[in-house]
């Protein structure tokens, strides 16, 4: 298994470690609703030099970005980031991405940890096949790393450590700064439904950058949290995990990816979700808690009276709401909030209620 | 750190312990080495009165955030009664694995089980010897 050049770190931390994409990752330093609750209500700090990135670099960079994303990338100012899906012919998911916009013809897109192989060959296969020879791939992800921030007290802490104000950081855009004398990335994004930051630099800094943050952050109660707590976050705030809501079986429409596809332009996949789209929408995703005790969990089946209608797609415990949600993908007629459903759990049928996406906002 | 292993009572290779009633029945949890494992335990399925089980069948169902676990009987029996407090405070488990956090009570078909489970000694050089 492959390790992060924080793993002595978690360990000496006392992490529980598991499996996740090839690499062992910290599941959890103390317990996950401790963790949970540290970033909701102070910061938390992620290893996440698992995920994979790429540079595509070249004067028509753009254009071949254009063919590949099913998002349009048209006006994305320098420094903006876009979440993205990356469809195959089919309409089928290869992966969701993030695409930073660093400068003119110079983009970093970023991967999850299990796809980024996958990604870079698509990549590298459809720029030949389109022909984009002057465009350059580099999969820089080796030499990369990547920790997130997250929390209403992470703007608090990571100021104490940059020149730049992060005030004029808005949602979804990055700066090129430096940190601790490192060139770093930093964007105001992340994947638990709170402020934070995403920071990139050279893999072998991030020993001395993840100290410095803890150390920085140890004020406001500042918590190393492993990737128990990063999916009960994320599932809260209604993000999607591929391999979970998505794979390339589904296309956006089936998901709450939508809003990510432009029917307008040209890109690998449109014309099968234009015809998806003409013949209309049958399955989507949805949230849902329970109404009885117990927990769904990912592949147990649901039923609406007595038709088998789908399957849960993520669930957990909420440590917020103190109850059991998740996510399923189900018949579109189905989805409306307040909807019954059932979920069959270890042989029994337990009711539970479709809502709205997400569970948990943030006030601002 | 997980608590000492309390010398009253007999273990299982699945971490689960049995207390002898002294009266034909016994009290079962899960060990503290267990529940540290485990971490935030968050529900807990719990078997009917009166439910027939065999040594080392599934008994109970223990679900933290991240993980389902079944928890095994460790003797032949049939379950007398049950902590309902877990229903609302499974973290009871967590706090007091050996005593508030106790799950199932079993009248024994045939107590001579007992001696198949480890003591309290041999529990802890299991822990040791298993990697634990």
């Amino acid at each position: 298994m492959k390790q992060t050049p924080l793993y002595e770190r978690h360990a000496a931390l006392g992490a529980k470690f598991t499996d996740f994409g090839g690499w062992n990752m910290p599941v959890q330093y103390t317990n996950v609703i401790e963790e949970h609750l540290a970033t909701r209500h102070g910061a938390g700090l992620f290893d996440i030099c698992h995920m994979g990135e790429m540079e595509v670099m070249g004067k028509r960079a753009f254009d071949f970005l254009q063919r590949i994303m099913s998002r349009n990338l048209e006006g994305q100012a320098n420094g903006q980031i876009k979440l993205c899906v990356m469809t195959n012919e089919q309409g089928g998911i290869i992966d969701d991405l993030t695409v930073y916009k660093l400068d003119d013809g110079y983009y970093m897109v970023v991967t999850n940890a299990g796809t980024r192989e996958k990604d870079v060959e698509w990549l590298r296969v459809k720029k030949n096949e389109l022909g984009f020879d002057d465009v350059q791939i580099t999969d820089i992800s080796d030499i990369t790393g990547k920790i997130d921030l997250q929390g209403p007290k992470a703007q608090d802490i990571l100021q104490r450590l940059l020149p730049d104000d992060l005030n004029a950081l808005r949602f979804y855009y990055a700066v090129r700064t430096v940190i601790l004398n490192t060139p770093v990335i930093v964007s105001r994004s992340g994947y638990t439904g709170e402020d934070g930051f995403e920071i990139y630099a050279s893999a072998d800094r991030m020993g001395d950058l993840w100290d410095l943050i803890l150390k920085t952050g140890a004020p406001e109660g500042i918590k190393p949290v492993g990737l128990g707590a990063r999916d009960t976050l994320r599932l809260e705030a209604g993000m999607m995990l591929y391999g979970h809501e998505m794979d390339e079986t589904v296309t956006p429409f089936e998901v709450v990816y939508g809003r990510l596809v432009d029917l307008n332009k040209d890109f690998i996949g449109c014309d099968a979700l234009r015809k998806q789209k003409e013949a209309g929408i049958t399955r989507s995703l949805a949230g849902f808690e329970m109404l009885e005790r117990g927990i769904a969990r990912a592949g147990y089946k649901i039923w609406k009276d007595d038709r088998e209608v789908g399957a849960v797609t993520s669930g957990t415990y909420s440590p917020t709401f103190g109850k059991a949600i998740g996510m399923a993908a189900i018949p579109i007629e189905c989805t409306p909030d307040g909807t019954e459903i059932q979920i069959e759990i270890r042989g029994g049928k337990f009711r539970a209620k479709v809502t709205t996406l997400p569970f948990y906002k943030r006030k601002k | 750190m997980y608590k000492p292993n309390q010398t009253d009572r007999k273990y299982s290779k699945q971490h689960e312990w049995a207390l002898d009633n002294q009266d034909g029945t016994i009290t079962m949890g899960i060990s503290d080495y267990a529940q540290d494992q485990l971490t935030d335990i968050v529900f807990v399925e719990l078997p009917e009165i009166g439910r027939k089980v065999s040594q080392f069948d599934p008994l109970a169902v223990i679900e933290s955030v991240k993980s389902v676990s079944d928890i095994y009987s460790p003797v032949s029996g049939t379950v007398i009664d049950v902590n309902k407090s877990l229903e609302d405070q499974p973290e009871l488990i967590n706090q007091d694995a050996f005593g508030e956090g106790w799950i199932v009570k079993i009248k024994m078909e045939d107590p001579s089980e007992l001696n198949a489970l480890m003591d309290a000694a041999a529990y802890d050089d299991f822990l040791k010897s298993d990697g634990h």
